[in-house]
């Protein structure tokens, strides 16, 4: 491995100067789950690893009365044990659980994850169906980006040079809401997935006011799909939610590999978003 | 040349107070610099749990973690598990029960298993198996691990 140097931040500014002064030879660690694996791996030459879990605004868990703020560090355990959180995201609790196991768990996070901008990442699509905003902070200032438009290419996304992710803010669940992920593999735990996808709907009685599908690892970025426009204003049947399934296959574009072939994916995709479906309008009406 | 970092630590309830070079694992901290060669290396990447160390009252896996990352925290390895001449009920209940064979994994086991049963006495095995997912063993096909900790769990 390269030998890196590794600087502690325990402030934004900090983080950033630490960035910038070492431009694409540092990298933020966060749980360090992808970071030092990859590093090991000789994926890149890094001279700094900037820690930024030591900073207070990445560590904000906050459910506010119209927010609910997620720092970038705060690690997957801290969602799903948080009972206040684990109830009013399960969505969220459904991708923070599988990611790897209780080792994996309590080190990385939905934040690394969505810098990881892995098209297989599980913690993204459930980020994109909350109709999450990314902070990023940056030597020119601090920026935000809609969680369906930060990943840019595998393992690409937005970020620029001395930037980095502080905090996700998400609106927080209304009566009516629910949404949930669920993934395929070969494997229950410790898996990547095949295809993956997360949904979440806007009840009202029961005519959808509004959905969201986002589909991973059928595509080089998460996709989100036309599923969820499609039906919007249409009533939560199965019909229209097999409709809607159909809709997510035909915005698959995977392609095969040794987990699955591009075929097996489009059929999962339509599977995993009618069950998503499904248990997010259950979820919706439990929440009523 | 990049400098080592100074780290003040708890490890295994004693105070430490050591040099080490920022890109070094914990996992190769605790072994070469530290002497505590209980903690093994499997896969080095994450996937196997050999390397697993209690961290602030967590389960991690030391191969992704840096020894620089543990500064200010407490760390617990296999060497702490034992009492002075009294195995921890869980060692005496993989030995009881034959839960490993070559034995590389069993370090990592112990420690996953400690903490479930710390947090929650009375598991499950569904609840341990799960528990139990970020730890592989080549030998033993796992029932001989999970009988174990019922084994222990029942004892205490
Ligand atoms: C055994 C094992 C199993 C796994 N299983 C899964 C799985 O089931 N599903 C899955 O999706 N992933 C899985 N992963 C991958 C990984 O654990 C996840 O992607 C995790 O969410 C990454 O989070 P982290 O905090 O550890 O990120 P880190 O490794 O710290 O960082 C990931 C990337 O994001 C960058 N980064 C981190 N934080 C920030 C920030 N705040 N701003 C800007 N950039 C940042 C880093 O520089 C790095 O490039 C697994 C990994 C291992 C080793
Ligand atoms: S050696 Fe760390 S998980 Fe395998
Ligand atoms: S006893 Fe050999 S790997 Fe588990």
């Amino acid at each position: 491995m390269h030998p890196f140097e590794y600087v502690r931040a325990t402030s934004v500014d900090e983080a950033i100067a630490a960035l910038a002064k070492h431009g694409e030879r540092a990298r933020p660690l966060a749980g360090g789950t992808d970071v030092l694996v990859m590093a090991r791996a000789g994926r890149w030459e890094l001279d700094a690893l900037v820690d930024i879990k030591h900073i207070p605004e990445t560590n904000v868990l906050e459910l506010g009365s119209s927010e609910f703020r997620l720092g970038s560090a705060v690690a997957c355990y801290r969602v799903y044990e948080d009972e206040q959180v684990a109830a009013k995201f399960p969505g969220l609790v459904d991708s923070a659980s599988i990611i790897g196991g209780v080792q994996i768990q309590s080190r990385a996070g939905l934040g690394g994850n969505l810098c990881n901008a892995s098209p297989s990442g599980d913690g993204i699509c459930p980020l994109i169906v909350h109709t999450t905003t990314c902070v990023i902070a940056g030597p020119n200032g601090t920026r935000e980006v809609a969680a369906e438009d930060f990943c840019t290419g595998p393992g690409r996304s937005v970020l620029e040079d001395g930037e980095f992710l502080i905090e996700m803010k998400m609106p927080m669940p209304q009566k009516g809401f629910g949404a949930a992920y669920e993934r395929f593999t070969p494997r229950n735990e410790m898996d990547i997935a095949v295809a993956g996808v997360a949904s979440s709907v806007q009840l009202d009685g029961d005519t959808i006011v509004s959905a969201r599908v986002a589909l991973a690892a059928v595509g080089p970025t998460p996709i989100l799909s036309s599923a969820g426009d499609f039906l919007a204003g249409k009533e939560a049947t199965a019909e229209n939610i097999s409709a809607a399934a159909q809709a997510a296959s035909g915005d698959a574009s995977p392609i095969s590999d040794m987990r699955g072939t591009a075929e097996q994916r489009i059929h999962l995709v339509g599977v995993l978003t009618r069950r998503t479906l499904e248990r997010a309008v259950e979820r919706a009406r439990e929440n009523n | 040349m990049v400098e080592k970092i100074r780290v003040r630590a708890t490890l295994n309830g004693e105070p430490v107070d050591f040099l080490v070079a920022p890109y070094v694992s914990l996992l190769d901290t605790l072994r070469d610099e530290l002497g505590l060669t209980g903690t093994k290396e499997g896969c080095n990447d994450g996937n196997c749990g050999a390397c697993t160390v209690n961290l602030d009252g967590r389960i991690v896996d030391s191969c992704c973690v840096l020894g620089a990352e543990i500064d200010g925290s407490a760390v617990e390895t296999i060497e702490g598990m034992a009492e002075p001449g009294k195995l921890h009920p869980l060692q005496q209940a993989f030995l009881e029960e034959a839960a490993l064979q070559c034995g590389i994994c069993t370090p990592g086991f112990l420690i996953s298993a400690k903490a479930l049963l710390d947090a929650e006495p009375h598991p499950s095995e569904d609840r341990i198996r799960f528990w139990l997912a970020g730890n592989l063993c080549r030998c033993t096909g796992y029932d001989k691990i999970v009988k174990a900790v019922q084994k222990a769990a029942e004892s205490a």
